[in-house]
C-alpha cells in the first residue's frame, strides 16, 4: 500500500485547516449558501433530505486495518454507528454535523485519510480494479499508475473549476474490471506489439441521465506520458465543455457532439505543446511508486491445499460461499476474499461500526492488514492463505459478513434512494431488501448463478442501473413512484447499457417481475450459459411479456417520461 | 478610485479602471473611462491603434480582459502592447480562467501583470496564483491575502513554473 510522506501529510494538514477556516466562515455568516457549495462540495459535504453526508475518500479502494478502525471510530462518534460503502470506493456518512466535519477531517488525517474532491466539480477519488495486483491475468498492476494520478490531480490548480464532475478508473486489463468504459476518463493498461506499457486510453464515458459508454480517444499512450496527455485532454475540456446547462457538461456530451475524431484531433493538438515536458513520468519516479505496492511477504505454498479441501469437500455451506466469494490468486496457495455487505435486508454497502472493526481484525489475522472496496459496495481480503479460508469464513460469518451471494441476484448494488438523497424519486433501499426476500432460497440463487442488479434511485444513475443485467430506475409519474426495468446492462469489455423493456411498474410488482424475467431465463438458457449471455443471444426485448406477464406493443414514450 | 487589490504579497491601490460594454453597446463607440484601463476584447479589435496612440500621447497604460470564451490564441502577436491583462470570472465555478491564464502564461509566453477579477474568492486564491495570476481583485483584500498560502506545496507543475515533486532535489530516493 502507498505509505504517504511529510509531503502528503502536509498537504492533507493544510486541506484541513483550509476547510476548518471555509467551515467557520459559512456558520459566521461571512459565506453564503452559494458561496460555501463548491468549497464544501470539493470536500465530499452534501446537504441531502435529512442531514448533511460526507463522502470519505478511498483513493483505488486501498485501506489498511488501522484505518478501518478508525473510519470505525468515525461512525460511532460523528454518526450513528453505520457507514456505507459507495460504487466509487468511498465511504459516506450519513448523520454527520457541518461543525463538526473539520474535526472529522483532523481525525482522518492522522491515518492519511481526508475528503478531498471526493464530490464537485473537479477531478474526483480515482478508481481501480479491485482485485489489483492479485488478478492472474493482469497485464500489470494498476494501482501505481493511479497513485501517480492521484497526486497529480489532487489540489491540481487549473482544474479546480472543471464543468462538471470528472472521473478517472485505471484498469490492469485485460477484463476493464474498472469499468473504465463509464468513466469520464479511462486508462487501460496494455503492451504494444513490442511489449512496451502504456495505456488505451478511454473518454466521454458516463452514466447518469445520458448513459453513454467511452470511445477510445488513443489507442496506445507509452506510460511516461500519462500526465501531459491527461493535462491535455482536461484542458480541452476545461475551455470547451459546455457550462450553461448542468446536464449536458460532462466531457461525455462534448465528445458526442464534436464527434470522437475531433476530439482526439482537439486533445493531440494540445498535447504537442505538453509532450515531453517537464511533467513527463520518470523511471525513478514510477520506482519509487510501485516500490509501495511490492508484494507482501508470501509464503511459499503449494497450489492445493489439503486442510482446505477436505472442508469444502464436507461442509457444503462453506463450499458455496468458497464458490461465490473468494477468487483466483496469482499466488499458489492464496485466495482473494469478498466480504459480503449484502446481508438480506441490509441497505447494500452499509456497514455498522462493529462491522468495520471485525473487518480490521480479520485483515489482520489473515490478510497482511490490507484491504479493498469493491465497486459493488462490499470488501475485499485481496491475500489470503487457502489453508486460512475455513478460519476465516467462521469469523466472518459471526461479523455478519459471510452471505454467500458474490455476483448473484442478491448482491444487489444500490443507491440510498429516498431514505437519504433529496432527488430521488423513489426508495431504492426498501426496493432491495424486497427483491433479497424474492430470492432468499440459496439453491434457487446458485441455479441462476451470476446476474448483476443495480438499482439507482432517479436518473442521476448513482446505482449504476444502466450496466446492471437488470437495472431498475426510480421515476416519478404523475407523482407516483414507480420504476422501470432495463435489461442487458453490463461493465467490463462488453459493456453495454441496458434497454428499457417495458412501461414502469409499482414498487410492489417489481420483485414478481424481477422473478418472472429470471424464469424466462431459467427456461430459454443453453447449458452453462449466464444470464446476461442469455439476453445477449435472445435480445432484452423478448423478455418483456414474461416480466409483464402480458404484451405491451407500444411503450416508447415511456422512456421521455423518465428521462425527462 | 483606489479600490485596493492583492498584487503580488501585497495589498496595493487599485490604479486600472475596467471597461465593459452594455447590453448593445458598440465597441467602436465605447467611452473610454480617464487612466489606465483594461478594455474588452471588442474594443481592442475595433480601435487597437486608437488605444495604442492614447498610450503613446497621454501616457495610460494600456490593457485588455478576457472573459471566458475569448481565446487567447487572439491575442498572441498583441502581448507587448499589455502591460496588464484582466481574466474575467463571471462565476467562482467558471474555471476557464484558469486555463486562459495558464495558456498565456506557458503558451505565449505573457510576463506582465495578469490580473483575476470578477467572482474572485479568497478561497481561490493560492490556486490563481498557480495559474500565473500575480494581482487579484477581491473583497477584503487585508485577510484574503493570507490564503494565498493556504498550500506550501504542490505534487504537480504549473504555469508557476514548480517543478513536479518527484523532480525535485529532496524528493526521496527510492525506496530501496
Ligand atoms: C446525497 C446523495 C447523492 C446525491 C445528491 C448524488 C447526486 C448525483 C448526481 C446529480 C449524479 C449525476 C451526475 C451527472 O450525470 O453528471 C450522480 C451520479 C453518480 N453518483 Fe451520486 N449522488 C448521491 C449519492 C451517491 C451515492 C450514495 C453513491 C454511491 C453508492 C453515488 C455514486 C454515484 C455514481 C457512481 C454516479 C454516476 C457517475 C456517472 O454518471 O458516471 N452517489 N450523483
Ligand atoms: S440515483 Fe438519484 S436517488 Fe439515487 S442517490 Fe443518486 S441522485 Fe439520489
Amino acid at each position: 500500500m502507498y505509505t504517504y510522506n511529510d509531503t502528503d501529510r502536509r498537504l492533507v494538514a493544510e486541506r484541513v485547516a483550509q476547510y476548518r477556516d471555509q467551515t467557520r466562515r459559512y456558520l459566521a455568516g461571512e459565506l453564503n449558501e452559494d458561496q460555501f457549495r463548491p468549497l464544501r462540495l470539493h470536500n465530499g459535504l452534501y446537504f441531502q433530505r435529512h442531514n448533511p453526508m460526507l463522502r470519505i475518500a478511498i483513493p483505488y479502494g486501498q485501506v489498511s486495518a488501522p484505518q478501518m478502525r478508525l473510519l470505525a471510530r468515525i461512525t460511532r462518534a460523528y454518526d450513528r454507528g453505520v457507514g456505507h460503502f459507495s460504487t466509487r470506493h468511498n465511504f459516506q456518512l450519513n448523520w454527520v454535523r457541518v461543525d463538526q466535519v473539520p474535526d472529522i477531517l483532523a481525525e482522518l488525517a492522522r491515518l492519511d485519510m481526508h475528503a478531498i474532491q471526493s464530490s464537485g466539480s473537479c477531478i474526483r477519488v480515482v478508481t481501480t480494479d479491485p482485485l489489483a495486483g492479485v488478478a492472474p491475468d493482469q497485464i500489470a498492476d494498476p494501482r501505481p499508475w493511479a497513485e501517480i494520478f492521484r497526486q497529480w490531480s489532487t489540489l491540481h490548480p487549473e482544474f479546480v473549476a472543471l464543468p462538471r464532475k470528472f472521473k478517472v478508473a485505471f484498469a490492469g486489463g485485460p477484463d476493464d474490471a474498472a469499468s473504465v468504459r463509464t468513466h469520464d476518463l479511462g486508462f487501460e493498461l496494455v503492451r504494444d506489439d513490442h511489449g512496451r506499457l502504456g495505456f488505451r486510453v478511454w473518454a466521454g464515458g458516463g452514466l447518469g441521465r445520458t448513459p453513454i459508454l467511452g470511445q477510445v480517444v488513443r489507442d496506445f499512450l507509452p506510460w511516461r506520458d500519462l500526465l501531459t496527455y491527461a493535462e491535455a485532454l482536461l484542458r480541452v475540456y476545461n475551455l470547451n465543455g459546455r457550462r450553461d446547462n448542468a446536464f449536458k457538461s460532462r466531457i461525455k456530451i462534448l465528445v458526442q457532439s464534436v464527434g470522437i475524431e475531433a476530439m482526439r484531433r482537439l486533445v493531440e493538438s494540445e498535447w504537442r505543446h505538453l509532450r515531453d515536458g517537464i511533467q513527463t513520468l520518470t523511471d525513478a519516479e514510477v520506482e519509487r511508486i510501485a516500490a509501495h505496492f511490492a508484494p507482501p511477504d508470501y509464503e511459499l505454498l503449494p497450489r492445493l491445499d489439503s486442510r482446505f479441501e477436505f472442508s469444502r469437500r464436507f461442509d457444503k455451506e462453506f463450499a458455496a460461499w468458497v464458490r461465490t466469494n473468494t477468487h483466483a490468486h496469482r499466488q499458489p496457495g492464496y485466495a482473494a476474499v469478498t466480504l459480503s455487505l449484502k446481508a438480506p435486508g441490509r441497505a447494500p454497502g452499509d456497514a455498522t461500526a462493529g462491522q468495520l472493526d471485525s473487518v480490521a481484525d480479520l485483515a489482520e489475522r489473515f490478510a497482511f492488514g490490507e484491504l479493498r472496496t469493491a465497486q459493488t459496495q462490499n470488501l475485499i481480503l485481496p491475500d489470503v492463505r487457502k489453508r486460512d479460508l475455513y478460519n476465516l469464513w467462521q469469523e466472518a460469518k459471526k461479523a455478519g459478513l459471510a452471505t454467500p451471494n458474490v455476483s448473484l441476484l442478491t448482491d444487489i448494488v444500490s443507491c440510498p434512494g429516498g431514505d437519504f438523497c433529496a432527488l430521488a424519486n423513489a426508495r431504492s433501499l426498501p426496493l432491495a431488501a424486497a427483491v433479497q426476500a424474492r430470492f432468499a432460497d440459496r439453491a434457487v440463487l446458485a441455479d441462476i448463478g451470476e446476474v448483476r442488479l443495480n438499482i439507482s434511485g432517479c436518473v442521476n444513475a448513482c446505482g449504476h442501473h444502466h450496466v446492471g443485467a437488470i437495472g431498475i430506475l426510480g421515476v416519478d409519474k404523475n407523482g407516483e413512484e414507480r420504476y422501470q426495468i432495463t435489461l442487458g446492462g453490463a461493465t467490463g469489455q462488453q459493456a453495454a447499457i441496458g434497454s428499457i423493456i417495458g412501461p414502469s411498474l409499482p414498487a410492489a410488482e417489481v420483485p414478481a417481475a424481477v422473478e418472472r424475467i429470471v424464469e424466462h431465463y431459467r427456461s430459454c438458457r443453453r447449458p452453462k450459459e449466464r444470464f446476461i449471455d442469455t439476453i445477449r443471444r435472445i435480445g432484452a426485448k423478448s423478455f418483456a411479456s414474461a416480466a409483464y406477464a402480458r404484451d405491451f406493443p407500444n411503450f416508447e414514450n415511456e422512456r421521455e417520461a423518465a428521462n425527462g | 478610485m483606489a479600490k485596493t487589490l492583492i498584487k503580488g504579497d501585497s495589498v496595493v491601490a487599485n490604479e486600472w479602471k475596467v471597461l465593459r460594454l452594455a447590453e448593445g453597446e458598440s465597441p467602436e463607440a465605447a467611452k473610454l473611462p480617464f487612466g489606465n484601463v483594461l478594455v474588452p476584447l471588442a474594443v481592442w479589435r475595433a480601435r487597437k491603434w486608437d488605444l495604442v496612440r492614447r498610450h503613446w500621447d497621454q501616457g495610460h497604460l494600456l490593457g485588455i480582459w478576457l472573459g471566458p470564451k475569448d481565446d487567447p490564441a487572439q491575442l498572441a502577436a498583441d502581448l507587448a502592447h499589455f502591460s496588464a491583462i484582466g481574466v474575467h470570472f463571471p462565476l467562482a465555478g467558471d474555471g476557464r480562467g484558469y486555463s486562459i491564464a495558464t495558456l498565456l502564461r506557458t503558451r505565449y509566453g505573457y510576463t506582465g501583470e495578469l490580473r483575476a477579477i470578477g467572482a474572485v474568492g479568497r478561497d481561490y486564491l493560492h490556486f490563481l496564483r498557480r495559474v500565473g495570476f500575480d494581482a487579484f481583485e477581491v473583497n477584503d483584500p487585508e485577510s484574503a491575502i493570507d490564503s494565498l498560502d493556504d498550500f506550501s506545496d504542490a505534487y504537480q507543475t504549473a504555469a508557476d513554473g514548480r517543478l513536479p515533486w518527484f523532480r525535485r532535489a529532496g524528493a526521496p530516493a527510492l525506496a530501496a
